[in-house]
């Protein structure tokens, strides 16, 4: 029953489902620390937040599938850093935004979206051009600004579905061996000349801006060509960036898993130890308690809690070690009942020794492996009941948790429209988390609990 | 007589957890329902004075008649006993009262399939359906879980036992209505052999409409064994390897007792008590672990409609579930506690 720590860090040492535990456990707080320092917390609060994912595809796969591809899928580009170039003659200053990109796959995009804000007076033309790999040059579109007296800030979004587009490409169509009034904008600019299929290579969009002062400017300018495939994790149908809700999503469920599983043992074994040393009524009392709170169905409590009080991410961690206690205040108030029986017990009583002391001194430090142990263990299913009241859809909204992601999945039907990229990494990392905690847990529980060893 | 004293205990404690249960449950949506419930009656009474015209057209000016509607629907609320708030004593008496009786009156928006709002009817509607798939799960994991957990027991460190072992512990991170998106996705999009959504689409009065539930019930059936049945032969192991190491087993062997006669007989017996207890809450505890799980296969019972009657705040379904669910709950644990009563003599005798 009793361990010295040397003993204990030995023998974890040995067990090698420990070590594997704890190597998870550091990669998944270096990939908290990674996520709270690389990911300022404005993007993580802008979660539920459509407007901030605007140029974000919708349902892209993630962007490494391409590389077990043949037919590689276009990959979505957000282009904000074009070279810039100013020339001015007397009359007309010409502003110029230049972006250079390889198009490399065998699909067309989706579309192509030019955002700009710009400043100026009169009314100045907007001009939108490409050169293609193979020489051709198509005028995309020309357009004048609105007309102002004073100087002024436009904002704008251009989309490829723009009816002049249309017209403008429509008026080039001498270039192409097949008729393209039914294609869309993309699949003209990007399309090979003699057959309708992608051309592959480097596409130079040249936007123009001509006016009389030579005081234009765009201080915001971005090109965005839509892709089917995003960045590592993809994206889901709201456009969000699914890494950023991942690698969010860890810190946030240690410090949930962790702060209910200390809590809950903590508490627990406190009121066990206490009921178990005092004995007799006020055992009796504090067990009957126990069994209230032990017969109470935990997950309908939780939903009621959670619809009617708050949703806070602060009052479910308290919601959930109301119902976590229990269980370890049960075990260790049977603990405690056999270490009182021992003689060392029943001397410090008679030397007067207080009994805050007995049980501080005495009791308590004899129960720190099985409570180490039974944090470890609780850390999985505090973080799986979270994630379960979230996937209802009853989670925190400024905090989105893995439970959340998968909601969200849930109610876009991911499940059955293939979109395994949405579903498996918020699960695995759940899955992940829960296992470092239960390797660790049985590692403890084996040292603990000599009797499984053999 | 100590059974009887040990029974009669565990009876009231019972009964008390279900009293503060039901005041919990009431204290937490009460002052929800009073507005709802108030709302009810102004709707019924104005519904009531407008399918009169007559009434109306007796009023000189509007305003007499507002007050003669506002009069109306006070003495409406008075009638009721809805003036009272409803902490009240009386209000929460008579409320818990007509729970205790099983009457859990009208659902505010969700109905029963045939279209009845009875609360009653609604819940009796869905939960043969819950019981049908979680109790058919549960004995389906007990079997596999109580065989597998025997034979890993009686041979540690066997090949099987080791699988068993990181098997139980793999599973038991996984979060099942996870597993279930995953099982769609697999079997629904992928190899498209069963339907995403667990709800049968043709009318309960069809006759071929049991075949539809239980060809509906697989994909979820399979999804709750596959998660649960790890942990369970785990636990059994457990028990088992402790119950291998006691002397009177060691006897067995040096009598030279057939090895399986050992494990199935002697070794299993002593594991029961511990295991026929888990039996009985697990019973219990997978009707409360529905919620998600129904709400990921669509399957209709009390698991979604506790569910949609908390996004709809459908309080009286709400209250009524609940109840339902803890009643259950808690007689499957006296049931597990008279079972390791009646299983561990040392129990029995009150020692």
């Amino acid at each position: 029953m009793s361990f010295s720590q040397q003993e204990i860090r030995n023998e974890f040492l040995k067990s090698k489902m420990g070590i594997a535990g704890i190597f998870i456990l550091s990669t998944l707080i270096i990939i908290s620390m990674v996520a709270i320092i690389a990911i300022p917390s404005e993007t993580f609060s802008e979660w539920n937040n459509p407007s901030n994912w605007i140029s974000y595809p919708k349902v892209a796969i993630p962007g490494w599938v391409n590389l077990f591809l043949i037919e590689k899928i276009p990959e979505h580009k957000i282009m904000n850093d074009p070279i810039k170039k100013m020339e001015s003659s007397e009359s007309v200053s010409t502003i110029s935004h230049q972006f250079v990109f390889n198009f490399d796959y065998d699909d067309f995009p989706n579309d192509f979206i030019y955002e700009f804000s710009a400043e100026y007076a009169g009314s100045p033309l907007l001009e939108i051009l490409v050169i293609r790999p193979d020489g051709v040059q198509l005028e995309i579109l020309s357009t004048s600004l609105p007309n102002s007296d004073l100087i002024t800030t436009h904002t704008e979004r251009i989309f490829s579905t723009d009816e002049l587009i249309k017209k403008k490409l429509f008026l080039q169509s001498e270039y192409f061996n097949f008729p393209v009034d039914n294609l869309s904008a993309e699949d003209i600019v990007f399309s090979k000349t003699d057959i309708h299929y992608p051309l592959k290579g480097n596409y130079v969009y040249m936007i123009n801006l001509y006016g009389v002062n030579s005081q234009n400017q765009i201080p915001e300018s971005k090109l965005i060509v839509g892709g089917k495939a995003f960045g590592i994790m993809g994206t889901d149908e709201l456009r969000r960036d699914l890494a950023i809700g991942l690698l969010w999503g860890t810190p946030l469920a240690l410090f949930i898993g962790i702060v209910v599983a200390i809590a809950s043992v903590v508490m627990g074994l406190l009121y066990g130890v206490y009921a178990g040393y005092k004995g007799k009524k006020t055992d009796e009392v504090m067990m009957r308690f126990n069994d209230v709170i032990y017969a109470l169905p935990a997950l309908p409590f939780l939903i009621i809690l959670s619809v009617t009080i708050s949703n806070s991410i602060f009052v479910m961690i308290g919601f959930l070690t109301i119902f976590g206690w229990v269980g370890v205040a049960k075990v260790s108030r049977s603990m405690a009942l056999q270490i009182k029986t021992r003689g060392y017990i029943d001397a410090a009583e008679m030397m007067g020794q207080r009994k805050s002391k007995i049980i501080i001194r005495h009791i308590l430090p004899q129960l720190l492996p099985y409570a180490f142990a039974s944090i470890a263990i609780s850390v999985p299913a505090a973080i799986t009941t979270e994630a379960g009241l979230s996937f209802l859809g009853l989670g925190d909204p400024s905090f989105p948790t893995w439970g959340q992601i998968l909601h969200d999945a849930n109610v876009y039907g991911a499940a059955s429209r293939g979109l395994w990229w949405w579903i498996l990494p918020p699960g695995i990392m759940i899955a992940i988390t829960g296992l470092a905690f239960v390797f660790i847990g049985n590692a403890l529980d084996v040292i603990v609990n000599p009797k499984l060893k053999r | 007589m100590a059974l009887k004293k040990y029974v009669v205990t565990r009876l009231v404690t019972m009964f008390g957890v279900l009293m503060i249960t039901l005041l919990l449950t009431i204290s937490l949506v009460g002052s929800n329902m009073d507005t709802i419930l108030k709302q009810g009656v102004v709707f019924q009474v104005r519904g009531e004075i407008t399918a009169d015209p007559s009434i109306a057209n007796s009023f000189s000016s509007s305003e007499e008649f507002e007050e003669f509607v506002q009069n109306q629907i006070d003495q409406r609320i008075e009638t009721l006993g809805l003036d009272e708030p409803w902490y009240s004593p009386q209000r929460i008496g008579l409320t818990m009262y007509k729970i205790l009786l099983l009457d859990f009156g009208n659902a505010t928006f969700l109905t029963s399939d045939s279209g009845s709002t009875d609360v009653r009817e609604i819940i009796l509607e869905k939960l043969p359906r819950t019981i049908l798939l979680f109790t058919t799960a549960t004995i389906i994991i007990s079997v596999i879980g109580i065989f597998l957990g025997a034979f890993s027991g009686s041979k540690v460190g066997s090949v099987i036992d080791r699988i068993t072992s990181s098997f139980a512990i793999i599973s038991s991170s996984f979060p099942v209505w996870w597993i279930g998106m995953l099982m769609i996705f697999l079997f629904s999009f992928v190899y498209q052999i069963f339907p995403a959504r667990a709800t049968p689409s043709i009318p309960v009065s069809d006759p071929d409409y049991i075949l539809s539930l239980l060809y509906h019930m697989t994909l979820p059936l399979i999804t709750i064994v596959m998660i649960g049945f790890g942990a369970w032969a785990y636990l059994v192991r457990n028990f088992m390897v402790g119950i291998m190491q006691e002397d009177f087993i060691t006897s067995k062997k040096v009598m030279g007792i057939n090895r399986k006669k050992i494990i199935y007989k002697h070794a299993l017996k002593n594991a029961a008590p511990p295991i026929v207890t888990i039996l009985a809450l697990s019973l219990s505890g997978s009707l409360g672990g529905a919620i998600i799980t129904e709400a990921v296969f669509d399957w209709p019972g009390m698991g979604r409609l506790y569910f949609e009657a908390i996004t709809v705040m459908d309080l009286p379904i709400i209250i009524g579930a609940t109840y339902i669910l803890t009643v259950f709950f808690l007689i499957s644990i006296f049931i597990a506690d008279l079972l390791y009563g009646y299983f561990d003599p040392r129990v029995r005798t009150g020692q």
